[in-house]
């Protein structure tokens, strides 16, 4: 079992929920996060004090997918939110040790 | 019997108050001492005083709802209106801390006032305080006070002034924000209010006041309703206070941006409304001279806030929200003292030079001298009601409010657009006591205070953020 995390801009996660739904990926969890990579933020200014603001809101998404399944949600995100600009975002991919239905206690795969 | 009686000395108050009662007078000389003298009949004669005493009734009960909507009105400037405007800009982690000072100085400065503080203010005394004759309200009813307002229950009077004494101090607290104690707080302003605000009203507007130029000051300075008595002494105060206290940590380098501007627009919103209270109320009756200042407060925020926001948009590019309010807010403190005494195309100009002037106060002058006046309190009420005050000289007229009369009973010159350059000076002088009485009454006050309780909150409070520190509560609480 493989976790997958994307951070992407808020404006592409509409887009991105619906094709992965079509996709019959059935679970996911979405945070509002700040953060940069190589974005350069923007200056704010208040009452004559200016302030540099480089933590930019982003999206995350994060989900436990099985292994066979990876590829293609993998490719589906980048080809949802992907502008070519700098700003689109990272996939990140790891090990997942073991995944617990609460329900019904279920394991592995099945659980997903 | 008793409610006749005191109708009867109302209505008879009336009648001869009209005559004495030089700016706001809308009088109508009683016909009953006419009548009589052409030799009418007793019936007829008691129902023409029943009709003067209808007509009095009348007359009152039109200015005394004015009066007391205008009273609520700037009570809603502090709360929520100051509460918003303050609250908006702090960081969140702050938040209810600064409201609350709004909120407990309305609760405080009222005992405060019902006790000791409206007598000091508004009884006679001497030139500089008022005495004790109406401590705890003694003798403050429904009669009217014929040298304050003729028209009007004395405790109307009496509770419209109690806003601007809640108000006051409120401004203050722009000044030391985020990092007060709440027990220093409270034991300043209590002090504050005795030692600065009762003796500045009483002399610019109580009975007998050295500055007041309605009741006989020495050095009569207009001020329709609280360019010093409100802005200036709570401006300059918020510098010294910002000054002894010191800069918050981490400030200049770290940023601190307001955590909404959203509050803050609507507690602007809620002070401009308001506003017409502050200054069309004290004209003290509903009458033209109301509609006067109604008006001057209106047209000076705008100029002010199109001011600000268009000198933001020169300097930076971009008119920001929170500069178009600051300006409507610096318009309508520099039009405070003017608003009963100039015209509309002066409130215009005032507005419009209050909202430039501020802006560069805040914008330029403060990073100069890097002190942290968290708010602006200087900035914005120090500065504009200075310039207010001064301007007021320039713009009075005779025209507006023939507040100056000779012997006769021919109206004077007031400002200087009239012709009389003397009154810019009796306005220099007010300002300079306004100044001179705040700082010398903060220092003294803070000194006293820190030995007392101790001023500001340690470190690990001020880092925390004072609401959980000082009230052990989050102003947000979105995971509930």
């Amino acid at each position: 079992m493989t976790k997958l995390e994307a951070v992407i801009q808020p404006s592409r996660l509409e887009p991105v929920k619906d094709a992965l739904r079509e996709l019959g990926v059935s679970g996911m969890t979405i945070s509002e996060v700040r953060g940069h990579g190589r974005q350069k933020g923007h200056t704010e200014v208040y009452r004559g004090s200016e302030y540099t603001v480089d933590l930019l809101p982003k999206i995350k998404i994060e989900m436990v997918l099985p292994d066979n399944r990876v590829e293609s949600v993998v490719a589906t995100i980048v080809k949802t939110a992907k502008s070519g600009k700098i700003g689109d975002g990272k996939i990140f991919l790891s090990k997942i040790d073991e995944a617990i239905r609460i329900r019904n206690e279920e394991r592995g795969e099945a659980a997903l | 019997m008793q409610k006749c009686l005191l109708r009867f000395s109302a209505g008879l108050l009336f009648a001869l108050a009209t005559a004495s009662i030089p700016a706001y007078a809308q009088s109508s000389s009683p016909a009953s001492v006419a009548a009589s003298s052409l030799g009418t009949p007793p019936a007829v004669q008691a129902h023409i005083s029943k009709l003067e005493q209808q007509v009095a009734e009348a007359k009152s009960s039109g200015d005394n709802a004015w009066l007391l909507v205008s009273s609520a009105l700037v009570l809603l400037m502090t709360g929520p209106g100051l509460a918003l405007f303050y609250g908006g800009l702090v960081r969140k982690k702050n938040v209810l801390a600064t409201m609350m000072q709004s909120f407990a100085l309305m609760a405080l400065i009222t005992v405060m006032w019902a006790l000791a503080g409206y007598s000091l203010a508004f009884s006679s005394g001497n030139r500089f305080i008022g005495g004790l004759d109406y401590a705890f309200l003694r003798g403050v009813g429904a009669l009217p006070d014929a040298d304050y307002a003729a028209t009007i229950p004395q405790q109307t009077f009496m509770m419209f002034q109690l806003m601007f004494a809640i108000i006051t101090p409120a401004l203050i607290t722009g000044a030391f924000a985020e990092r007060l104690k709440f027990s220093a707080l409270m034991l300043f302003m209590a002090l504050w209010s005795i030692l600065v605000y009762d003796p500045m009203a009483h002399m610019v507007w109580g009975k007998g006041g050295f500055l007041n130029a309605a009741l006989g000051g020495v050095f009569p300075a207009l001020d329709f309703a609280g360019g010093t008595v409100v802005h200036i002494t709570s401006g300059v105060s918020a510098l010294v206070c910002a000054l002894y206290l010191g800069k918050r940590l981490g400030y200049p380098k770290e940023p601190m941006p307001p955590h909404s501007v959203v509050l803050s627009f609507i507690g602007a919103c809620l002070l401009w409304v308001g506003w017409f209270g502050f200054n069309a109320g004290s004209a003290l009756a509903a009458g033209s001279l109301a509609t006067s200042a109604f008006v001057a407060t209106h047209f000076a925020a705008a100029t002010a806030a199109l001011g600000w926001a268009g000198a933001e948009w020169i300097r930076n590019g971009k008119p920001s929200v929170l500069g178009a309010i600051s300006g409507a807010v610096a318009g309508l403190v520099a039009i405070t003292p003017a608003s009963g005494f100039v015209g509309p195309m002066s409130a215009l100009v005032i507005g419009l030079i209050a909202g430039v002037l501020c802006y560069l106060m805040v914008a330029k002058v403060k990073a100069r001298f890097g002190y942290d006046d968290s708010l602006d309190a200087f900035g914005v009420h120090g500065a504009g009601g200075t310039v207010g005050a001064l301007l007021t000289g320039v713009f009075a007229t005779k025209a507006i409010n023939p507040i100056f009369k000779d012997a006769q009973g021919n109206a004077l010159a007031v400002g200087l657009i009239d012709g009389n350059a003397h009154q810019l000076l009796n306005q220099f002088i007010a300002v300079a006591i306004a100044w001179v009485l705040a700082i010398a009454g903060t220092l003294l006050l803070l000194k006293v205070v820190d030995v007392l309780v101790g001023l500001r909150v340690p470190e690990e409070h001020e880092v925390q953020g004072l609401d959980l520190a000082l009230h052990g509560e989050e102003g947000y609480y979105f995971e509930a």
